[in-house]
C-alpha cells in the first residue's frame, strides 16, 4: 500500500499548493481590486483609523481627533465648527475631506514623507503615531468679528496681512458644522451631507475662495485706476470725462450712475474724485480709453485668471473676460471698467488687490498654514512669506492709497472710518442678475501708513438691506469690525 | 520519506523538545502580542495562562517519552503551534469586538477545551497501546460512526444552528458529532478495507482503460455514498458530506490502488451533488455564491448572500503580503470570524506570509502522518494512518478552498485553529492515533522477518502486545495473505510481511546494505 500512499502524499501536496496559490492570488494579485471595491468598508476604516493631528488656531485646536471605541478608532471633532468650517473643511468617513483637512491630509494623517522618523518610531514602539498638527494663520478675534458682523447675511469676509500674505480671517456664510459630517454612523453622515447639499443658501460652498465668484462691481475701479496710473498718462488729479450717461454700443440703452445721479455738473472730474464717489460713467469711459488689454494686464497683475493659486486650499481663479471680441465690442469693456459684465472675483481676490496696494504694490502669496509640527512639537514645515507678483509700482500704490483714503474720509465708504486710524477703502455695489438686489462689497486696509490688515467683504444681494443696500452702508461696517479686531488684538 | 534512517529508530525525543519550545514560544508570544496591541498590557493572567499552556505542552512531551517513546517528534510541536495560534486569534477576536458589537468571550472556553482535548488525547495514547487493537472494533466503529452522524436528526437532541443540522446539544454544550464520526469511519474503513481490499481490487471489466470493480463489490461504496448524501440532504451539510466521502475514496484507493475507485467515487459524488443542487435550494445558493460572489444581486441576498465570503476576501486582501499585524485588522467584520472564517481572520492580520507558514505547518503534519502510514508495518495501520492524515488535509482543503473560492463554501472548521470544542477534541484524538501508530512504526521490532533469520538473536525489546491473540508474527496478520494472488504481488504490497518482492521502490536500500541492522520486514517501507 506504500505506492498509493505516496500518490496520496503527492495529491495532498497538490491540494496544499492549490490553497497556497489561491491564497496568494487573493492576497497579492487581487488585493488591490478587492481593496478598491466600494463595498469594502475596511479600506475606509484603514484610511480613517488614524490618530489625525489637530488643526490649531492661536494655540487652540479647532479640529482634533480623540480615540473612540469603534472600528475607526478615532473621532474627529471641531470646536466652533461653523466658524472655522471654510478653513478646516470636514473629515468625513462617507464624504471624504475638504479644505485644510484635504489639502494638508498628508501631514495630518502622518503620511507625509518628512514624518518618516515618527512613523519609524511608531513601528518600533508599536504605538500609532499621531499625525502632525497644522497651525493656522487665522486670527481668532478677526475671524469671530467677521462672523459676528456678517450676522445672518449671506456672504464672505477675507482678511490678509498685506506684508506677508497671512490670511487672518476667512469666513463664509451660511456655514455648516463639520461635526455632523464627521459622524461615524454612515447613515447619519450621508443624511447630513444630503441635507447640507440641498440646504437653502448652499452652506458648504466656500464663498470666500471658491465656488461662486461675484461681479466685483465698483471695487474693480481700483484695478481700472491702477491701469490708468500705471499707463503713466494719468495722475489722481488728471481730469477725466464723467458724463451723465454713456450709451452702450449697438443698444438703445445707456449706462447711468448709481441712482441716476450726475457725477459732476461739468461732466468731468479728477480721477481721485471719480473713485471717491465711485462714478460709473467716468470709469466706464476710462476703461474704454485705456483699452481692454490694459485692463486685463492690470487685472492679471493683481492675480485675476491665476488658476494655480492655493492657500493651500485651491482657490477659484477670478476672471477678467475677453471683451474686445466682435460680439461684445466696447460694451464689454465699458462694463468691465466698472467691474460689471463678465468680470468675476472672489472675496479673496479683492482682499489681495487691497493688500497689494497696501504693500507698496507687491502682492504676497496668501496662505493659511503658518507651521506644521510633529507630535513632539518640532517644526516640520513653516510657510515663509513669498512675493507673488508686483501688481503696481510703489508710486501707483501710494497714489491709490491716497485715493482710497478719500473714499473713506468723505466718499462712498465713510462708514468704515475708525477713530485715530487712517482707513483706505473702496465700496462696491455690484449689479447682479436683473431683479435681484445688488451685492454689497467693501475692500480696505488700515492703517494706511503702516498697513496691518487688508479686508474684502461681500454681502450677497445686499443682505438684510436688500435692494437699498450699498457697499458703503452694508459691507463697510463689517470690514471696519474686522480691521478693528486685528488692530486692537 | 522513502528511506528511514536507522538513527531514527532511537527515540530522539530531544528534537521534539526543541521544536516544542519553539511552538510554545509562537503560541504564547502571539498571545502576549495580542494583549499588548489591543489593551497596551499583557493579557490578564498572562503568566498563569502562558505557564499552563507551557506546562501542558511539556507534560505532553514527557508523557510521550513514557507512553510512546518512538512516536513522531514533529507532530506534537506542530499541533501545539497551530493550537496556540488559534487560541491567540480567538482571544484577539474576543478583544476586538467593537465592529459587531457586544463582547464575546470564547478564548477561555477554547483554552479549556484544549486542556480537555490534550488529556483525552493522552488517555487515547495510553489506552490504545497498539493501534491494531482498534481493528477489533471495525464494525463497532461503523455503527458508532453512523449513530454519530444520525444524532443531530434525533428530535430533542439535534440543534439547527445557522441552517445546518449537524449539532447536538449535550449537557449544555453544542457538539458536532460528525467530527468524531470521521475517526470512527476511518477505523471502520481501515478494518473493512484491509480485509476486503483484495476482493475490491480484483479485476472486473476493463472499460476505457479503467479497471472497473465487479458490480457486487460496489455495495459498500454505495452505502457510504448514500450516507454522505443523507448528510447532505437531511442535515444540509455539504462539508461533512464531502469530508466522509473524500475520506472513503482516499482510503479505498490506498487499499486497492485502483484509480477506477477514485473515478467512480468522484462521479457518484458529482451525480449526488448535482442532484442535490437541483433539488435543494440551499446547495444551489452555495454554488451561486461560489461562482458569482461579487454580483450585486448575490451579494445583497439575505439570507444566503455572498456577504460572508466576500467579507472574508476583503479581509484577506486587507492583510496583503505581511498582514496588518495582530489586532490591527478588522476580522470581526466577517461573521464567524473565530470559527468558519478564522482563515480569513488570520490572513488579514498575519498576511500571506503568515498563512503560507500555517499551511506549511499543516502540510508537515499531514505528510508526517502519511510518512507514518508508509513506515508502519501492518495494513490496518497503514490504512488508518493514511486515512487520518488524509482526512486532516482534506478537511483543511475543503475549509480553505471554500474561503479562497477553489470550491463552494462549506461549514467545516480548520483543525486545531478554529474555535469549537468538538473539532479541537476530535483532531487531537486524530493526532493521538497518529502518534500511537508512528510509535509502532518506528519502534525497533524484535520480530524476525519472514524469509530471514533474525540476525544475532532477537533484540531485547518488549514484543508489541497485540490484541486478538498476539498473532503478530510474520505472516500471521490476515492482510498478509494475498501474496498468493498470482501475478498481483505488486499491488498488494501493504501487508507488513511482504516476501520482499513487492515494489522495488518500496525497498529501503539499507535493508540490503546492512541486513544485520534490519530487523524489520523488508517491504514495509
Amino acid at each position: 500500500m506504500n505506492h498509493p500512499l505516496r500518490r496520496v502524499a503527492t495529491v495532498v501536496l497538490v491540494m496544499f499548493l492549490a490553497l497556497m496559490v489561491s491564497t496568494t492570488w487573493i492576497q497579492f494579485f487581487r488585493a488591490e481590486t478587492l481593496d478598491n471595491d466600494p463595498r469594502n468598508v475596511r479600506t475606509i476604516y484603514r484610511e480613517y483609523d488614524n490618530y489625525r493631528g489637530p488643526i490649531v488656531v492661536a494655540g487652540d485646536a479647532v479640529a482634533s481627533s480623540a480615540p473612540v471605541d469603534d472600528p475607526f478608532g478615532f473621532q474627529r471633532s471641531y470646536t466652533d465648527g461653523p466658524l472655522y468650517a471654510p478653513v478646516t473643511g470636514y473629515f468625513s468617513v462617507v464624504n471624504g475631506t475638504s479644505e485644510i483637512e484635504s489639502a494638508e491630509n498628508d501631514y495630518l494623517s502622518g503620511e507625509a514623507s518628512s514624518l518618516w522618523l515618527d512613523r519609524l518610531t511608531g513601528l518600533v514602539t508599536g504605538e500609532q503615531p499621531q499625525g502632525a498638527s497644522v497651525e493656522l494663520t487665522i486670527d481668532p478675534a478677526a475671524q469671530q468679528a467677521a462672523w459676528d458682523a456678517l450676522g445672518d447675511q449671506r456672504g464672505a469676509v477675507v482678511a490678509i496681512e498685506p506684508a506677508t500674505g497671512r490670511v487672518l480671517a476667512l469666513v463664509s456664510k451660511p456655514s455648516y458644522d463639520p461635526n455632523t459630517l464627521a459622524s461615524h454612523d454612515s447613515g447619519e453622515a450621508s443624511a447630513a451631507f444630503q441635507e447640507l447639499s440641498n440646504a437653502d443658501g448652499d452652506p458648504m460652498s466656500n464663498r470666500a475662495i471658491r465656488g461662486k465668484t461675484y461681479p466685483p462691481g465698483s471695487t474693480f475701479k481700483l484695478v481700472t485706476s491702477a491701469a490708468a496710473l500705471e499707463s503713466g498718462d494719468y495722475t489722481p488729479e488728471t481730469v477725466i470725462p464723467a458724463p451723465d450717461t454713456i450709451p452702450y454700443p449697438q443698444s438703445s440703452q445707456s449706462m447711468q450712475n448709481f441712482g441716476g445721479i450726475s457725477c459732476s455738473p461739468s461732466g468731468e472730474m479728477t480721477l481721485a474724485d471719480a473713485l471717491r464717489i465711485s462714478c460709473n460713467t467716468a470709469f466706464a469711459d476710462l476703461g474704454v480709453t485705456l483699452g481692454d488689454d490694459a485692463l486685463r494686464d492690470q487685472a492679471e497683475d493683481f492675480g485675476f485668471d491665476d488658476d494655480g493659486l492655493t492657500i493651500p486650499m485651491r482657490v477659484t481663479a477670478s476672471h477678467f473676460p475677453t471683451n474686445d471680441t466682435e460680439e461684445s465690442d466696447e460694451g464689454g469693456t465699458l462694463r468691465a471698467g466698472i467691474g460689471q459684465g463678465a468680470v468675476r472675483a472672489t472675496p479673496l481676490q479683492m482682499a489681495m488687490v487691497s493688500a497689494a496696494i497696501a504693500n507698496d504694490g507687491v502682492q504676497m502669496a496668501p496662505y493659511t498654514v503658518e507651521t506644521v509640527r510633529n507630535p513632539d512639537l518640532d517644526v516640520v514645515r513653516k510657510t515663509d512669506p513669498r512675493r507673488l507678483r508686483t501688481s503696481v509700482s510703489s508710486s501707483t500704490a501710494e497714489d491709490l492709497t491716497q485715493m482710497m483714503l478719500g473714499v473713506v474720509q468723505n466718499g462712498s465708504g465713510t462708514s468704515a472710518q475708525m477713530p485715530g486710524v487712517q482707513v483706505a477703502g473702496k465700496t462696491g455695489t455690484a449689479e447682479n442678475v436683473p431683479g435681484e438686489a445688488p451685492h454689497a462689497w467693501f475692500t480696505s486696509f488700515a492703517p494706511a501708513d503702516d498697513p496691518q490688515v487688508a479686508v474684502a467683504v461681500i454681502v450677497e444681494n445686499g443682505g438684510s438691506s436688500g435692494s437699498e443696500a450699498t457697499g458703503g452702508a452694508v459691507a463697510a461696517p463689517i470690514a471696519k469690525a474686522v480691521m478693528e479686531a486685528v488692530l486692537n488684538g | 520519506m522513502t528511506t528511514v534512517d536507522t538513527d531514527e529508530r532511537r527515540p530522539r525525543r530531544g528534537a521534539e523538545l526543541g521544536l516544542l519550545v519553539l511552538a510554545l514560544a509562537i503560541g504564547i508570544g502571539a498571545y502576549a502580542v495580542v494583549g499588548l496591541q489591543l489593551t497596551d498590557a499583557l493579557p490578564e493572567h498572562f503568566y498563569l495562562v502562558g505557564g499552563a499552556i507551557a506546562a501542558f505542552g511539556l507534560t505532553a512531551h514527557v508523557l510521550l517519552r513514557v507512553l510512546a517513546p518512538y512516536a513522531d517528534q514533529v507532530m506534537l510541536p506542530v499541533v501545539i503551534a497551530l493550537n496556540g495560534i488559534g487560541l491567540a486569534m480567538i482571544y484577539r477576536l474576543d478583544l476586538g469586538s467593537q465592529v459587531t458589537g457586544g463582547d464575546q468571550n470564547l478564548a477561555p472556553g477554547q483554552l479549556q477545551f484544549t486542556a480537555i482535548s490534550m488529556v483525552v488525547a493522552f488517555v487515547v495514547i495510553w489506552l490504545v497501546r497498539d493501534h491494531r487493537l482498534l481493528r477489533r472494533y471495525t464494525y463497532t466503529a461503523m455503527v458508532v460512526g453512523i449513530v454519530l452522524v444520525a444524532l443531530p436528526l434525533v428530535p430533542g437532541l439535534g440543534v439547527n444552528i445557522h441552517g445546518a443540522e449537524i449539532w447536538i446539544n449535550l449537557f449544555g454544550y453544542s457538539l458536532q458529532p460528525a467530527e468524531f464520526a470521521k475517526i470512527a469511519f476511518a477505523i471502520f474503513f481501515a478494518g473493512y478495507l484491509v480485509t476486503n481490499r483484495d476482493t475490491l481490487a480484483l479485476a472486473g471489466p476493463k472499460i476505457l482503460g479503467l479497471q472497473l470493480p465487479r458490480l457486487r463489490d460496489l455495495g459498500p461504496i454505495i452505502i457510504v455514498w448514500l450516507v454522505s448524501l443523507a448528510i447532505l440532504v437531511f442535515e444540509r451539510d455539504l462539508g461533512t458530506s464531502l469530508l466522509f466521502f473524500g475520506l472513503f475514496v482516499a482510503m479505498l484507493y490506498i487499499a486497492t490502488e485502483r484509480v477506477s475507485w477514485v473515478v467512480i467515487g468522484l462521479l457518484l459524488f458529482a451525480v449526488g451533488a448535482v442532484a442535490a443542487t437541483v433539488m435543494f435550494g440551499h446547495v444551489e445558493a452555495r454554488v451561486e455564491v461560489w461562482l458569482h460572489p461579487f454580483d450585486a444581486e448575490v451579494y445583497g441576498r439575505d439570507p444566503g448572500g455572498s456577504g460572508q465570503l466576500v467579507g472574508g476576501l476583503f479581509g484577506l486582501a486587507n492583510g496583503g503580503l505581511f498582514g496588518t499585524g495582530w489586532g490591527a485588522g478588522y476580522p470581526r467584520l466577517v461573521p464567524f470570524a473565530q470559527s468558519d472564517f478564522i482563515y480569513a481572520s488570520l490572513g488579514e492580520e498575519l498576511g500571506l506570509t503568515g498563512l503560507l507558514a500555517i499551511l506549511l505547518a499543516y502540510l508537515i503534519l499531514v505528510e508526517r502522518g502519511l510518512r507514518t502510514a508508509v513506515a508502519v508495518r501492518d495494513g490496518f495501520g497503514k490504512l488508518l494512518a493514511g486515512g487520518l492524515a488524509f482526512v486532516m488535509a482534506w478537511q483543511l482543503f475543503v475549509v480553505v478552498g471554500g474561503i479562497t473560492r477553489i470550491i463552494p463554501l462549506t461549514g467545516l472548521t480548520m483543525p486545531f485553529i478554529a474555535q469549537g470544542g468538538s473539532s479541537l477534541l476530535a483532531n487531537w484524538i486524530v493526532v493521538a492515533l497518529l502518534l500511537r501508530i508512528s510509535d509502532n512504526a518506528r519502534r525497533p521490532s524484535s520480530l524476525p522477518v519472514r524469509g530471514q533469520v533474525a540476525p544475532g538473536g532477537v533484540r531485547a525489546h518488549e514484543p508489541v502486545a497485540v490484541p486478538g491473540g498476539g498473532a503478530v508474527h510474520a505472516g500471521a496478520m490476515p492482510d498478509d495473505a494475498p501474496t498468493a494472488v498470482g501475478g498481483r504481488v505488486g499491488s498488494v504490497d501493504g501487508g507488513g510481511t511482504d516476501t520482499g518482492h513487492g515494489h522495488a521502490t518500496d525497498q529501503p536500500t539499507e535493508v540490503v546494505a546492512r541486513p544485520s541492522d534490519d530487523d524489520q520486514p523488508g517491504g514495509a517501507r
